[in-house]
């Protein structure tokens, strides 16, 4: 079923010194089922905001978000993890049901042994690992990704790359991937939209390979 | 002896400081010379008469007893009050003025008002102790509600945990700090007040029994009894609070 996100307006009201700023108008995208789309675009643009729409996180807009699937992994900018709560229990939190596999998913991004660590003892690279397991733990039909690589060194972020391809081939959740990085986008997305202006709108929309969903 | 000592299970220095009391307080008594003030063994042995013949018992039980009613009453009202104010600003709008007033009335005043109104009766001792109290825990909650923070919030709302897994994994352990300051401040204060309320207006516990040997000038015994209740606080601290303090700091760095 494809996802049908419309935005009549979104504005941020005006706080302190910034005046009111409307950061979408008229503004529209279909995802298919399963396709894989990366947005870049400058930083405040309103990517963070679109996710948050889609995510159902925001609701202050006059619009719609149609065909919103169940079952949502959110890999946010800063890792939330609950602080006071294990990396292990973190992931056990969203997988009630066989919490027993949360440890498989810290071995999968390199943090055996880490299960019983608490949040603020991981560097921002590891929280961010956990935040993806937990992300991916939960098989979503939709996945949200927001700089998911960022803060990672070169060598960790290459291999959270392949973890995230592979379980996107596996799972083939509909995915909105936020990046800075082109070869991010080219190396996981179907399609890459670029996002510019005041309000944000799409200046760029292309597919760089058929959607998976179709293969 | 200070609570991070007393969280901390106890220091050489905060057993020093205790002992070196007892000493001076003894030389104190030596050099006063005075029924009005006795030195620790004749306190000492007030203690063991009043537990010998179980008037200490039962009257520190009696106390406890209305203490740990009172306690839990005040904290689940002004919880559940705070919570409530922190978090829907209609409600606060409209109560806190009255928090402000509540907070500022003489407790003198409303163990009085209560003892007129419903007389000299048990629950006229909680009704007063629980109002006095109450605008305390709410006002404490209300700042832990207001601080709770959106992204793990948001965090529960993405991954649809259950509202009990919602409030037992992300609101409770953020609301702690604030239940247990409620809780430390709470203790200290009603205990003082169950004290003047039992006073003011019942024939048994420990107020009563101050009371008593206060019109007697009994000091040893009535330092003793007070001796005993200090105790008894300081037992629930590092038998309930200290612990329960340990737990919830395990996450911090």
């Amino acid at each position: 079923m494809t996802m049908r996100i419309l935005i009549q307006r979104k504005v941020f009201p005006a706080r302190a010194q910034a005046p009111a700023h409307i950061v979408f108008e008229r503004f529209s995208l279909d995802l298919a089922e399963g396709e894989i789309c990366a947005i870049v675009g400058p930083s405040g643009i309103g990517k963070t905001s679109l996710l948050h729409i889609v995510a159902g996180l925001d609701n202050d807009f006059s619009g719609s978000v149609e065909g919103r699937p169940r079952g949502i992994g959110y890999v946010f900018q800063q890792p939330r993890l609950l602080p006071w709560r294990t990396a292990r229990q973190n992931l056990q939190l969203v997988i009630p049901d066989c919490p027993e596999r949360a440890g498989d998913w810290l071995a999968q991004v390199g943090l055996a042994g880490s299960e019983n660590v608490y949040p603020q003892r991981l560097s921002l690279g590891m929280a961010r690992r956990v935040s993806l397991a937990r992300a991916l733990a939960v098989e979503p039909k939709l996945l949200l990704l927001d700089e998911p690589f960022s803060a990672l060194d070169e060598a960790t972020a290459k291999s959270m790359q392949d973890l995230v391809s592979a379980q996107l081939k596996r799972l083939r959740p509909t995915t909105l991937l936020v990046t800075h990085h082109w070869h991010e986008a080219a190396a996981l997305a179907d399609r890459v939209i670029t996002l510019d202006g005041s309000p944000a709108r799409i200046v760029d929309d292309r597919s760089i390979r058929p959607a998976r969903a179709a293969e | 002896m200070r609570a991070a000592d007393i969280r901390s299970g106890g220091s050489w220095q905060a057993i020093a400081s205790v002992l070196l009391f007892i000493g001076l307080w003894q030389i104190g008594a030596v050099f006063a010379d005075s029924r009005l003030l006795p030195g620790p063994a004749a306190v000492l042995a007030s203690l063991i008469g009043e537990a010998r013949n179980g008037a200490l018992f039962h009257h520190l039980g009696i106390t406890l007893a209305r203490v740990g009613v009172s306690f839990t009453v005040a904290m689940v009202i002004g919880a559940a009050l705070g919570i409530a104010l922190g978090l829907w600003r209609p409600l606060d709008r409209w109560l806190n003025p009255w928090l402000v007033i509540l907070l500022n009335v003489p407790a003198l005043v409303v163990i009085i008002l209560t003892y007129i109104w419903l007389g000299l009766v048990e629950t006229a001792l909680l009704v007063a102790v629980a109002l006095n109290k109450i605008p305390n825990v709410a006002v404490t909650l209300r700042e832990g509600a207001r601080a709770l923070d959106r992204d793990y919030a948001e965090v529960a709302q993405v991954y649809r945990l259950s509202p009990w897994m919602t409030l037992r994994n992300v609101i409770v352990p953020q609301l702690a700090p604030y239940l247990l300051g409620a809780a430390r401040n709470g203790l200290a204060l009603i205990w003082k007040i169950v004290l003047v309320v039992e006073l003011l207006g019942r024939s048994n516990g420990v107020g009563f029994q101050l009371q008593s040997y206060f019109q007697l000038f009994d000091v040893p015994r009535v330092i003793a009894y007070a001796a005993a209740f200090i105790a008894c606080v300081l037992l629930i601290e590092l038998l309930l609070f200290a612990p329960l303090d340990r737990r919830m700091e395990a996450w911090r760095r």
